[in-house]
This record gives C-alpha cells, sequence and structure tokens, in this order.
C-alpha cells in the first residue's frame, strides 16, 4: 500500500487541513464551521454529539438551518422523547416543514429510549434524528453510530458538557459555550478533521 | 380457446388429529388415545414413531417403550384446523371444497397459468401448508374422487389427463374405494386385490352384487359420472384459536403458534384480496378471564414477514398474568387490497419503508408515542401547536419570535429585588408582547412575554401576568 492511498483513507488525520471525505454531508448553514468540517457540514450516516452545559444557548439553532434543508426529503426529522416540547411555531419560523416532524416519546426508561434511537437511525426512514442521551456509554454510542451509517441518517446526539470527558465513538463532537451575546462551539472530535479551532457564531436570534 | 380442463388436487392430512392439536413436530413423543378402560394408540407423532409406538398398541404398552405423553383426540378441533386450511387455499383457486374428514380439495386447471404451471402450484401449496404446521399428502388427477383415491392411498400422483388415468388409478388397493367393512370383505372375496382386477369385472354385475353405490364411486374416479363438489364458503371475518399443545408461561414459546395464526391469516387476507389495519389477538389463561392485546397498521397490509415482525416486538413488551393455554386471533375489518405491491411502485419502496419503520415504532411504543406536529392558529402560546397522526399538514405560522423549546407548564418564578430569578437574576431583553385571549373556551390568558437572559446567558421566553397577582412564569427555552 503506498503513502498516498494510506493518506487517502479517511480513518488518517493530517494535522491543519480539512480533506473532502467521501462520507456525504449536509451543509450546517453557518459558512464559518462549515469550513472547519470535513465534507462541509454534518456526517450524514453518523452520529454528532452536540454538548452544552447550559440550556438556552443555542444548541437547536445550530442545528435548525440542517433540519430545514433535509426536510426536503421525504424522510422523518425524528425527536426522541425531547426535554421539552419542540414549539410548533418556532420551527415553522425556521424553515422546517412540520409534515416531515416526527415526535417519539414518551418512552419508558433509558432501555427504550435507546431502543427508538436505534430503530429511527437504522430504519433509513429519518433524515435526522435528535435524541438526548446523557448516560449513553461507548458501547451504546458505537451502535447507534453503525445504525446511522446502517440508515444514512444524521444523528445529532445532544448530552450534557461533563460526556466531553468519555471517549466517543461519535463521527463529530462538538462543545457549545455562551460567549457573551454570541455562542462559542469548539469542535474536539472530527474524522480526518482540522485542530480544535474554536469559533465563535451569530446563531440566529428570536429576532429573526 | 377452450376453457381449461378441470384439475383436482387433493390435500390429505393423514395426521390431522395430531397436527390440529400442535403436536405433530414436538420434539417429545406424543400420541392421541381412545380413551375408554382399554385405551389403545390412535396415532402418535414422530418421536413417537421413532421408539417404535403404533396404532392399535395399548397406552400402557407404549408407555414401557419411552417417556410419553397421551392426548385426547378433539374433533372440534380438527374440524376448526380444516375450515382454516380451506379459507386459505383460497388464495390458490376460487373453488375448495371439504372432503372430509381429513382432507380438502382444490380445482387449480384454471389457476395454473397464474401460478406458473402444474409443478410451481404443487410446490407452493406444499410448501404453505408445511409452514402452517402440516405434513400433508398432494395428488392431483382430472377427477375428484380420482385425486381422493391417490391420496388414500399415499401416492403423490400428478396426472392431468383423463385418458391415462385408468390404468395408474387400477394399480390402487382396495381399501381407497372406502366402501363398508362388509362390501370391502366381500371384494377380497371374490378374489380381487386391486381396482384394476375391479374393473376387469362386469359392470351390471357389480352392481347388482354390491349396490350402485359401489359401481358409481369408480365411475365418478375415472370421469365416467359427473361428480358435483359444494364450494368451501370462507367466512367474512378471520378468527382463530389455538390450542396450544402445553400451557406457556413466556411470550418466546407463543412465537411459534403466533407465527402459524399469521400465515393462516395472511392466507385468508390473500384469497380474499385484501389486507387488514387492525389485529386482536386474545391469550386465553385457564383461569383468569382472557386477556387480549392489539396490532394497530397505518397502512393495510397482508405480509407475514412484516406482521411477524410487529408482533415479535409487541410480544417482547408483553407481560403474562397467567400462563397462557390457547392463542387467538381475530381481524374483523378487511380493507380491500390488490395483488400490487407497494414496494413495485416509483417511489414507493421509500414510502413502504417509512411505514414499516413507524409500524415498528407504534408496536412496542405504542401509538399515542408516535406523532407528528401541528400548528393551530391561536394567539395563546399553549394553543397554538398539538399533537397530529405524522405527515399530517397543519395551518401556518404567524411566524413571530417565539421560542424553539415551550415547556410543557409554565413554571412560577422566584422574585428578588423586583427580577424574577432563573438560574440567576434574568435580564430582559427588547420591548414585550402582550397575549391576550381564550375568553371563548374558558381558559383566559392575560400575559406579557418578554425574552429574558440569565447571567450564564441562557435566554428564556417568560411573561407575567398582567393581572391578579401579577406572577412571574417561564414558559419557554431560545434554544
Amino acid at each position: 500500500m503506498g503513502l498516498e492511498t494510506v493518506l487517502r483513507d479517511p480513518r488518517v488525520w493530517r494535522f491543519g487541513e480539512v480533506p473532502a471525505t467521501g462520507t456525504e454531508t449536509v451543509p450546517t448553514g453557518f459558512a464559518e464551521l462549515d469550513a472547519l468540517l470535513p465534507g462541509r457540514g454534518w456526517p450524514v450516516g453518523a452520529l454528532t454529539e452536540i454538548l452544552a452545559e447550559c440550556e438556552g444557548i443555542g444548541v437547536l439553532r445550530l442545528v435548525m438551518p440542517a433540519l430545514a434543508r433535509l426536510c426536503r426529503s421525504e424522510r422523518w426529522l425524528a425527536w426522541i422523547a425531547p426535554p421539552h416540547i419542540p414549539y410548533a411555531p418556532a420551527l415553522a419560523a425556521h424553515g422546517v416543514d412540520l409534515t416531515r416532524v416526527l415526535m417519539i416519546g414518551p418512552v419508558e426508561g433509558p432501555a427504550e429510549r435507546f431502543w427508538a434511537v436505534e430503530q429511527s437511525l437504522r430504519a433509513g426512514a429519518c433524515s435526522a434524528v435528535l435524541a438526548w442521551l446523557p448516560h449513553a456509554d461507548w458501547r451504546g454510542l458505537r451502535r447507534l453510530q453503525l445504525a446511522a451509517e446502517a440508515g444514512q441518517s444524521c444523528g445529532l446526539v445532544f448530552r450534557p458538557l461533563a460526556a466531553h470527558r468519555e471517549a466517543s465513538p461519535a463521527a463529530l463532537r462538538l462543545v457549545l459555550e455562551p460567549s457573551g451575546s454570541r455562542t462559542a462551539v469548539r469542535i474536539i472530535k472530527c474524522r480526518s478533521g482540522a485542530g480544535a479551532k474554536p469559533l465563535t457564531l451569530d446563531l440566529p436570534g428570536p429576532d429573526l | 380457446m377452450r376453457a381449461p380442463a378441470s384439475l383436482w388436487l387433493c390435500l390429505g392430512l393423514p395426521a390431522l388429529p395430531l397436527e390440529a392439536l400442535g403436536l405433530g413436530e414436538t420434539p417429545g413423543a406424543s400420541v392421541l388415545s381412545t380413551g375408554g378402560h382399554d385405551p389403545r394408540v390412535l396415532m402418535g407423532n414422530r418421536a413417537a414413531c421413532a421408539l417404535g409406538i403404533i396404532p392399535g398398541m395399548r397406552t400402557g404398552a407404549a408407555h414401557a417403550l419411552g417417556s410419553l405423553e397421551v392426548h385426547t383426540r378433539c374433533e372440534s378441533a380438527e374440524r376448526a384446523a380444516l375450515h382454516a386450511l380451506a379459507a386459505w387455499c383460497g388464495q390458490f383457486t376460487s373453488f375448495v371444497s371439504l372432503a372430509f374428514p381429513d382432507g380438502l380439495l382444490l380445482e387449480v386447471g384454471k389457476s395454473l397459468s397464474l401460478f406458473g404451471g402444474i409443478e410451481a402450484i404443487r410446490r407452493s401449496i406444499r410448501t404453505g401448508v408445511a409452514a402452517l404446521g402440516y405434513q400433508p399428502i398432494l395428488a392431483i388427477a382430472p377427477t375428484p374422487l380420482g385425486a381422493i383415491f391417490f391420496v388414500r392411498a399415499c401416492q403423490e400422483s400428478c396426472l392431468t389427463d383423463l385418458r391415462q388415468l385408468r390404468g395408474p388409478l387400477g394399480r390402487l388397493p382396495l381399501e381407497v374405494l372406502g366402501v363398508d367393512e362388509g362390501v370391502a370383505e366381500a371384494l377380497v372375496g371374490l378374489g380381487l386385490r386391486d381396482l384394476g382386477d375391479y374393473l376387469r369385472l362386469p359392470r351390471d354385475g357389480m352392481a347388482r352384487r354390491f349396490g350402485p353405490d359401489v359401481v358409481s364411486r369408480l365411475d365418478r374416479a375415472l370421469g365416467r359420472q359427473p361428480d358435483p363438489r359444494v364450494p368451501f364458503e370462507p367466512p367474512a371475518r378471520f378468527e382463530r384459536v389455538l390450542d396450544l399443545p402445553h400451557e406457556v408461561y413466556d411470550t418466546e414459546a407463543l412465537q411459534f403458534a403466533a407465527r402459524r395464526l399469521l400465515l393462516e391469516l395472511t392466507g385468508f387476507l390473500r384469497a380474499r384480496g385484501a389486507g387488514t389495519r387492525l389485529l386482536v389477538f386474545g391469550l386465553v389463561h385457564r383461569d383468569r378471564r382472557e386477556s387480549t392485546f392489539r396490532l394497530e397498521l397505518v397502512e393495510p397490509s397482508r405480509d407475514p414477514e412484516h406482521l411477524g415482525q410487529l408482533l415479535q416486538i409487541r410480544l417482547e413488551r408483553l407481560n403474562l398474568p397467567e400462563p397462557i393455554r390457547a392463542l387467538k386471533l381475530m381481524v374483523d375489518e378487511l380493507c380491500p387490497q390488490d395483488g400490487i405491491s407497494l414496494a413495485l411502485l416509483p417511489g414507493a419502496k421509500a414510502r413502504a419503508q417509512s411505514i414499516a419503520f413507524l409500524e415498528r415504532l407504534r408496536a412496542r411504543l405504542g401509538a399515542e408515542a408516535v406523532r407528528g406536529l401541528g400548528l393551530v392558529p391561536d394567539h395563546r402560546p399553549e394553543a397554538a401547536w398539538y399533537l397530529c397522526p405524522p405527515g399530517e399538514a397543519s395551518a401556518l405560522s404567524d411566524r413571530r419570535r417565539r421560542p424553539l423549546w415551550l415547556l410543557a407548564e409554565p413554571r412560577v418564578l422566584v422574585v428578588q429585588k423586583g427580577r424574577p430569578l432563573l438560574r440567576g437574576p434574568l435580564e430582559l431583553i427588547g420591548r414585550g408582547e402582550r397575549i391576550e385571549g381564550g375568553w371563548w373556551d374558558g381558559r383566559p390568558i392575560a400575559r406579557d412575554y418578554f425574552i429574558a437572559r440569565n447571567p450564564a446567558g441562557s435566554r428564556y421566553w417568560v411573561f407575567r401576568e398582567i393581572e391578579g397577582d401579577r406572577r412571574w412564569f417561564v414558559h419557554g427555552i431560545f434554544d
């Protein structure tokens, strides 16, 4: 195997540059963020972990443009046991086609929740799956990563900041923190991606 | 064009008494006994035969040969099984007739082209019947009684030409005639060995000696006399009870019986060109009242694989209050469904995949846990949305400043030094929005809504009551 072949392998990281990968992506809707991500967007057919300590700093707004874009396919946007009610008027205002939204829940306990997430990722019927998994372990996330690959689904997993200390098989991991009235996004892991260059984003606020 | 000649397939079930009780293929040896004060073995399953147990043996003697279960024959179960199988066979032909006590007749001549020839239809029927738990004997002949005779002789012949029937039929033993014992003995007394010997004797003399019935049987078998059969009328709804050979304590052991019921159902539905959206299962317990559970579908189906998958998901989640003696399946409503599989239409594969996915979720989590999201043109924030069936289109949004998260209930906030607190004092951003309404349905609101930020940078949607205590609440999160 030649060096070029090795370097083209998507599993190989090359520091300081973002090579195009073979995996499909969906643009995040934020040009500065896309520039830092391999494939210039959220990976499709993979798990993305979004970690944040506090609510109300833009975790959902970060994914809204991508969700609005994914609605153009015939597949579902599955929300699995979200912590609050995804508010329909606001989703519609962000360009989400509500007829594609699938609300799954309530679920009884973590095992049931995990089952629903895995099913949704694997089925091939969901363009994106949004899941809140505070207590997922490496093995569980690995299963979800494989399910997302099988179903070509964009798996968005929301977890508390403390989870960043645990290893994760997710293809992409981000940390969100408030930064004044803006939101700081830090990439802590990405496939064949760039180093951890922090980025501050202006997420579309409530006054859109 | 000439109409295709009639061709009769006789489906014989020599082991029906065992199979109707689910004992046909059990790993342990089981026999049916005649009962009474000197009980004898009526028939045994494969495991019993392997022990050397033969029909007619005293059950006491059979016990000496090995570990054995003795069951009593249940004729009503046999009849129910035969009827269910007849309804199932309707998918292969429009004419099914009961051939009591343990057989069915199917007119397959008109179905040959549809199923791809005689071998193909025979194979389909055999595989299907075996999957239902029966070991059938299949014979095909141009006359119904001819086919029955071959089955009685345990010969799986396939004869399609009436002119070639006489030779093979003549080689069958006299027992296949099914005549009274007295007549049979008299025939043997004449030195006859098979039907061929009989056919060589003068016809009128035989009729005088043994009555017209015996002669008529052979005439019908050879197609010299018409042999009209009564068509089996399938019931309008599906209802079937399957007695379990043993009481079942866990749902996993139910899988086998459940699969059999689903196969019977899907054959029944195919025969009627229908699918169903609602399956009701009943669990029959020993002492308790029967318990039921339902399997609801998004789209009508008659696909045994799909239904089996959904049922398995449902069974895994089921707690059995008591052991189960019998499993019941009832389907009242049939939905017309033509033979074209959804998956063959363009764009429909994805749709079928999507529906199958929804049904798996509903089977495990319940129908109320799988919903869509809709808008309602109502000023009150909590009334501006609702849970609807997935994919349902709703009203348009008024697109004003709204948070992405709404709390299920507004939460009252503590106020300190005139400022509401939520992980620190809240700072109000921008102007408020007054929302009033709801006087028409008895849930009126009058609130001033604000966007507020706490010291950590979290943004919330809060409101203050316009009247009364003027309390502060948080109602949403701008995440």
